[in-house]
């Protein structure tokens, strides 16, 4: 008998867990689930514009569009934009934010509210505005950069139209732009770190080196791995900042993965061929994380 | 859309004055989001009732069947004639013998010239074929450098796909083959074309990149640049950014060509007016497209916003046929050819772009670039060869 009570309120309870659940579960089906099964799907056709005009001239084409990605030029120059982003930029990024952090939450730092708030300032503002200051800033004729570097004799460069600079410019601008995020991370990740720590390694007679080698970097590992880690994916999918500040120019150089899927969907309505990127980069995605944590757990035994 | 959006609304009073059952409510939209927001909208269901067209992008929304006949309206008209359109701008509006849009202002482009710059290099007239204007460029270039510094002739924008067409189209390639189904860029005559167009940078007639010339109306008035290919929007600005004391130096011309026919074939830009297949007020909507293209309308609407009429009637208007930079362009529109009738052209022009700039930075030899252009642009064609093959459309 007893035991016939427990099984009904182990279901009952069961059930109302599903009932807490549903309405988050139906959101993530709705939005998620049934566009990345439709996209999945969408991926082995070859859905365009003229299949939106009627519905009779859609061919399935099997892996024929991830045949095709491939052996398209375009793609491989965005893969090395995309890659050269993601390695300068990223490192670059998290060094950054990482410095900010300490130097934001040094005992030696005053008004740190104000400095936390120009620092995270970037990554609240609109984009659009931002590159508007940004294309300013590096207007060949009128730049304040080239200004700048006039002075030390260096002759003006055009940061975006010249496909050797356009790259590295946009990882400037975006790494300005994004620090801050990852800044507060680290910060909430020194904040966790007991002052006794810090103590107990003073009387030992370490030095400021010694601490943070010691102590912060250890103790910040797992949110360093943590924000590497959302760097890295987030940095994949640059999109916003080529197409509003270059348009994946000149000659292609600053046109990223995401850019060229969105091209390809939105612009031209291939819609079959962009969900197959979309696919290809979630696979070069998914491949780079697991190499991550495969480090990251060599690293810890 | 752009600007025109916003001036349109100047035009609106008086048509609901004329049709008081009809509103009209304008949405406007900005041209760099145009394209994506009409395709969006249909793939939506919310396209307008009626709406403005680039030229070039008809071909894609007939493929929709987005849009509505426009024949069995023109016929019971009394305002909309078609032969008072020039020939070229309502061919660009005609696919498959079908009519789907009214032009509702017309864009070629002819060449924008400094007077004195031309005088001092013995020019008293703009040349009239490029054999010409290579001689003219190669002067002004050895008057500059006598002088010691750089002048740049012809400007050729790496970023521009029309001249690159507009010399194709003069040297008799028909840009695409078999049933438009091919590209036809690494035939002779586009060759042809495109070395014209490379000897411009090759002799530095043309700067090969974009960054000398951050400000066209400056480097203009400095005399970096003597010559420039571009559209009617730049009467209006050429006459508010040049200098006064430069004001009667500078003057239009029509395109100079490859043969001694003159003017050379430039290209039926500009917007048309059309109707949403699927519209539940297509009387209303035509009732608005004749009035907006009537004679008298497109006077009007050249007034507020410079924008050129496609009707030929509307340039017997004094403030047309006075205007001494209008005139190219009436010249130029006699002979203005429509581009191929494929929806994929907005992607093949935009791609073409980008050989622009690989042969202006000699990054590739004009052969290497037509024989990977056309590589790209039967990719592009391919389904259009497989409906075309399969009988599914001409």
């Amino acid at each position: 008998m007893k035991k016939h009570k427990g099984h009904f309120q182990n279901e009952q309870r069961t059930a109302a867990a599903w009932m807490f659940l549903a309405p988050a579960m139906s959101a993530i089906v709705l939005f998620f689930v049934v566009p990345v099964l439709s996209a999945l799907l969408m991926s082995v056709t070859d859905f365009d514009i003229y299949a939106l005009g009627n519905l009779k001239y859609v061919r399935f084409m099997g892996l024929q569009n991830y045949m095709r990605i491939l052996d398209t030029p375009l793609f491989w120059t965005a893969m090395r934009n995309t890659m050269y982003f993601v390695v300068v930029g990223a490192p670059l990024s998290v060094a950054l934010s990482l410095g900010a952090a300490l130097m934001v939450n040094s005992k030696l730092t005053r008004f740190k509210p104000f400095f936390r708030t120009i620092y995270f300032l970037p990554v609240v503002t609109s984009l659009v505005a931002v590159a508007v200051v940004w294309r300013y800033l590096y207007h060949p004729g009128h730049g304040l950069l080239n200004h700048v570097l006039s002075w030390v004799g260096i002759a003006p460069v055009d940061w975006l139209g010249d496909p050797l600079f356009a790259m590295p410019a946009i990882i400037v601008m975006a790494v300005w732009k994004n620090f801050g995020y990852n800044m507060l991370i680290f910060i909430a990740g020194l904040q966790n770190i007991p002052e006794e720590l810090f103590e107990a390694s003073h009387l030992d007679g370490a030095g400021g080196w010694r601490q943070f080698w010691d102590i912060t970097i250890p103790v910040l590992a797992p949110t360093t791995v943590f924000v590497v880690m959302i760097t890295i994916i987030g940095y994949f999918q640059l999109f916003a900042e080529p197409y509003v500040m270059t348009e994946g120019g000149p000659m292609n150089a600053t046109t990223s993965i995401v850019l060229m899927m969105y091209e390809q969907g939105f612009r031209w309505w291939n819609m079959g061929y962009a969900a197959a990127v979309a696919f290809v980069l979630f696979a070069v995605i998914v491949f780079f994380s697991v190499i991550q944590m495969l480090i990251q757990k060599r690293m810890q035994s | 859309m752009g600007n025109e959006g916003e001036m349109v609304r100047q035009l609106i009073p008086e048509f609901e004055r004329r049709y008081p059952g009809i509103k009209v409510d304008v949405q406007q939209v900005p041209w760099t989001a145009a394209h994506e927001k009409l395709l969006t909208a249909f793939a939506g269901g919310s396209l307008p009732d009626v709406f403005q067209l680039g030229n070039t992008w008809l071909p894609e929304f007939t493929v929709l069947n987005a849009l509505e006949p426009l024949d069995p309206y023109v016929r019971t008209s009394e305002l909309t004639r078609p032969d008072d359109f020039f020939d070229g701008v309502l061919k660009t509006n005609i696919l498959d013998s079908t009519l789907y849009g009214i032009p509702w202002y017309v864009d070629t482009r002819v060449v924008f010239y400094r007077k004195d710059v031309l005088r001092a290099a013995g020019f008293s007239q703009p040349p009239h074929t490029w054999a010409e204007t290579l001689r003219l460029c190669e002067i002004i270039r050895q008057q500059a450098s006598a002088r010691g510094i750089k002048r740049y002739p012809f400007f050729l924008p790496t970023n521009e796909w029309v001249p690159a067409v507009a010399f194709g189209m003069q040297a008799g390639s028909s840009l695409l083959k078999d049933q438009n189904t091919r590209g036809d860029f690494s035939g002779p005559q586009f060759r042809k074309a495109f070395q014209l167009l490379a000897s411009f940078y090759e002799k530095e007639y043309s700067p090969s990149g974009m960054q000398l010339i951050t400000n066209l109306y400056n480097s203009f008035s400095e005399g970096l640049i003597t010559m420039y290919i571009t559209g009617p929007w730049n009467i209006g600005e050429f006459s508010r950014r040049i200098p006064d004391s430069l004001q009667s130096e500078w003057m239009t011309a029509p395109l100079p060509s490859m043969d001694t026919i003159s003017p050379g074939i430039s290209l039926p830009l500009g917007t048309s007016l059309v109707i949403f297949g699927k519209s539940k007020q297509k009387e209303a909507a035509w009732k608005f497209i004749e009035y907006l293209t009537s004679t008298e309308q497109s006077i009007k609407f050249y007034g507020i916003t410079g924008s050129l009429p496609p009707r030929k009637s509307a340039w017997r208007d004094t403030s047309l046929s006075r205007n001494i930079y209008s005139r190219a362009f009436y010249e130029q529109l006699q002979r203005v050819e429509p581009l191929p009738h494929v929806a994929e052209w907005e992607q093949i022009v935009i791609k073409l772009q980008l050989y622009v700039e690989y042969i202006a930075t000699r990054t590739m030899t004009v052969d290497e670039a037509l024989r990977k252009f056309d590589a790209e642009v039967d990719q592009m064609l391919e389904k259009r060869r497989w409906l075309v093959e399969n009988k599914r459309i001409r």
